[in-house]
């Protein structure tokens, strides 16, 4: 069949193609005044500069970006700039108090295409849902578990192996109070979030004295002294240990014990006083989305992606991917808010510990 | 009216040509250092932080945390005797070299060697600190260089434990040490010292009784400007240090980062200062009693 073109139709196809070019050029212009500016660690994705670049090209939204160095500041900028900022990262241990104190808005998922396919128990979690509405849309998360040195530690199942008197002097624990006493929590069977008997928790610390050799505090110390042979067994992060065995090569064996282990969920929110929601939906939803992910994670060695359809996409050797094993969603406890007088409890008792391990 | 009247005339009084030249310097210790210290001070004496909108009340609770947590003590003690022996180690390494260096080594010499002193001053302290642990690992330079000379030895490690926090300590503030001592010695006239060696003192007379009471004033000097912020010190013992680096600095660092309790680490802090303060007040009330007629 070959068809001929009347110039009737040639000038109306010419007509309808200069309106959608003009249509788009106006859109792209409107989108391009439009700037949003991000609240979040330095480094932590969002200020990817081809991330951000991709999005502007897919959208003609600027990103800027505020960052913060605790969690408190994150709190106190949003307390104190009202209408600054369009997204912002909140670990999902902070979210629901932040929402009651009305700093961020409730979120439509409808309104973020990519949440469709986010895993409902990350999803929905309680740290940041009331009822059936959403404070934020969960983006990734990691544990802190046990990490053992491949080849050598054989078989380890139990947090009790940080006290195995097998391994004397050849442990490391992480210098963080709420991940100890989480420790501790999960080997004499409580929450780590409200646990019932410090005194129980506070005996089964003390008890890795001969083991401690360390008490770490970042990720490179980590790895320079589990490179140097210093230690066998550990507390470590999930996402660390996949970036010590893709960059690093280190023989290190991420488990999730019998005992569960901790986890933790990063949300992103909407301020309630944001100027730009829309389009700081559109960010997020270009953040959970696969394209993104699958970029920051060969590029950077990212977290867990809270999209299963992402983490799915990841090679089936990729050490984020054999790390962050679905099934271990359901052994997990995740962090949630800590009451000041509880976390002073923590740090009190983490400090008492640390001091016995001194002596 | 004489020329050199006139000339007085039109320099400013005395005293406000001292207040001049005093006020920047003390403007600005004014503001940098008397205004967060006085931040700290109230702080100190609330329930809480004021940040944001949660309400906070005067207490004087963060004060008896020595009471409440009987363990600072020992921890407080950890930071003191890392004090002394960092301070002892200095005086023992630096006064020496300040007195070789200023009355033997001259000229270009000297410079040299004052360079290779300062050099610590120049590094970045994290970096200084992480290049120790590659000495002091197992399998390290040092531990290296020891099994080349005794072969039999097995391999050992001095990271991770109370000696590798005071090499790093030393490390770190060694040039306080050399550069006062050397001020001090510098400024003793040689002629003491020959009339002290005609009159037939030997080496450890001329030490005992001219160089170390004349130098006396820099070893204090560099004592004080090394032991108080040892005290306070908490890199080194955590990374240097493993389980045995808790110090007090370490703990106060977990006040402001993870207890987010400023109050209570600025209690701590200020604690320490008057512990610090009533060690050196006992000290000079000491060295007065000895130089007293």
């Amino acid at each position: 069949m070959t068809g001929t073109v009347s110039r009737r139709g040639f000038n109306l196809c010419l007509g309808s193609g200069l309106t959608s070019a003009l249509a788009a050029g106006y859109s792209r212009r409107a989108h391009a005044a439009e700037t949003i500016t991000v609240l979040n660690w330095q480094g932590y994705g969002t200020d990817e500069p081809w991330a951000l670049k991709l999005f502007a090209e897919q959208t003609g939204i600027t990103v800027r970006h505020d960052y913060f160095n605790s969690e408190p500041e994150m709190q106190t900028k949003l307390r104190t700039n009202p209408g600054a900022y369009d997204v912002v990262l909140i670990n999902s241990a902070r979210t629901r108090s932040i929402a009651e104190e009305g700093l961020i808005d409730p979120i439509a998922l409808d309104a973020v295409p990519n949440a469709k396919d986010l895993v409902p128990s990350l999803r929905d979690h309680a740290n940041l849902t009331q009822g059936a509405t959403h404070f934020g849309v969960s983006w990734l998360w990691g544990m802190n578990s046990l990490a053992v040195r491949q080849g050598k530690v054989i078989g380890a199942d139990s947090f009790a192996v940080l006290s195995d008197p097998a391994w004397r002097n050849r442990a490391a624990l992480f210098d963080d109070a709420v991940t100890e006493i989480g420790v501790g929590a999960l080997l004499t069977g409580q929450d780590i979030n409200a646990p019932k008997d410090l005194n129980a928790i506070a005996a089964s610390l003390k008890a890795m004295k001969p083991n401690v050799k360390l008490v770490w505090s970042s990720e490179s110390e980590f790895d320079k002294a589990f490179a140097a042979g210093a230690f066998d067994v550990a507390i470590y992060w999930s996402g660390a240990s996949a970036r010590a065995q893709t960059r690093y090569h280190l023989p290190i064996e991420f488990i999730v014990p019998k005992e569960g282990a901790i986890g933790w969920l990063d949300t992103l929110c909407i301020p309630a006083a944001a100027k730009h929601k829309a389009a700081g939906l559109t960010f997020i939803n270009f953040l959970i989305g696969p394209q993104f992910y699958l970029q920051w994670a060969e590029s950077a060695g990212a977290a867990a992606s809270a999209n299963g359809a992402a983490m799915a996409q990841l090679p089936a050797d990729n050490a984020i991917r054999t790390i962050h094993k679905p099934e271990y969603l359901d052994k997990l406890q995740f962090m949630s808010m800590l009451p000041d007088d509880r976390r002073q409890a923590f740090v009190d008792l983490w400090s008492e510990v640390k001091a016995f391990y001194a002596t | 009216m004489p020329p050199d009247g006139q000339t007085r005339s039109r320099l400013p009084p005395p005293s406000l040509a001292t207040a001049g030249l005093l006020a920047p310097a003390y403007l600005w210790m004014t503001i940098a250092v008397f205004l967060p210290l006085a931040a700290m001070l109230y702080f100190s004496l609330l329930t809480r932080a004021p940040f944001g909108n949660r309400p906070a009340a005067f207490t004087l609770e963060n004060y008896l945390a020595f009471v409440r947590r009987p363990y600072l003590l020992r921890v407080a003690w950890t930071s003191i005797s890392l004090g002394l022996w960092t301070t002892g180690l200095c005086a023992l390494l630096g006064w020496p070299a300040a007195l070789a260096l200023a009355r033997t080594v001259g000229g270009r010499a000297r410079g040299a060697l004052f360079l290779l002193i300062v050099l610590p001053f120049w590094t970045n302290g994290l970096v200084r600190i992480f290049s120790w642990t590659m000495v002091l690992s197992e399998g390290g330079l040092l531990d290296q260089a020891v099994r080349l000379a005794f072969p039999g030895l097995r391999p050992g490690e001095i990271l991770y434990s109370y000696p590798a926090i005071v090499i790093g300590l030393v490390h770190a503030y060694l040039p306080y040490m050399v550069l006062t001592s050397y001020v001090s010695i510098a400024s003793i006239n040689p002629a003491i010292i020959e009339a002290a060696q005609s009159l037939g003192a030997r080496v450890p007379v001329l030490f005992a009784t001219v160089l170390l009471p004349l130098s006396l004033p820099g070893l204090l000097s560099g004592a004080v400007l090394i032991f108080v912020p040892v005290l306070g010190s908490f890199m080194e013992p955590r990374i240097l240090g493993g389980r045995v680096g808790v110090t007090m600095g370490t703990v106060i660092e977990d006040q402001f980062t993870q207890a987010f309790n400023w109050p209570l680490g600025a209690a701590l802090s200020f604690t320490m200062l008057a512990l610090v303060l009533a060690m050196f007040a006992l000290l000079a009330a000491a060295m007065r009693l000895r130089t007293a007629p």
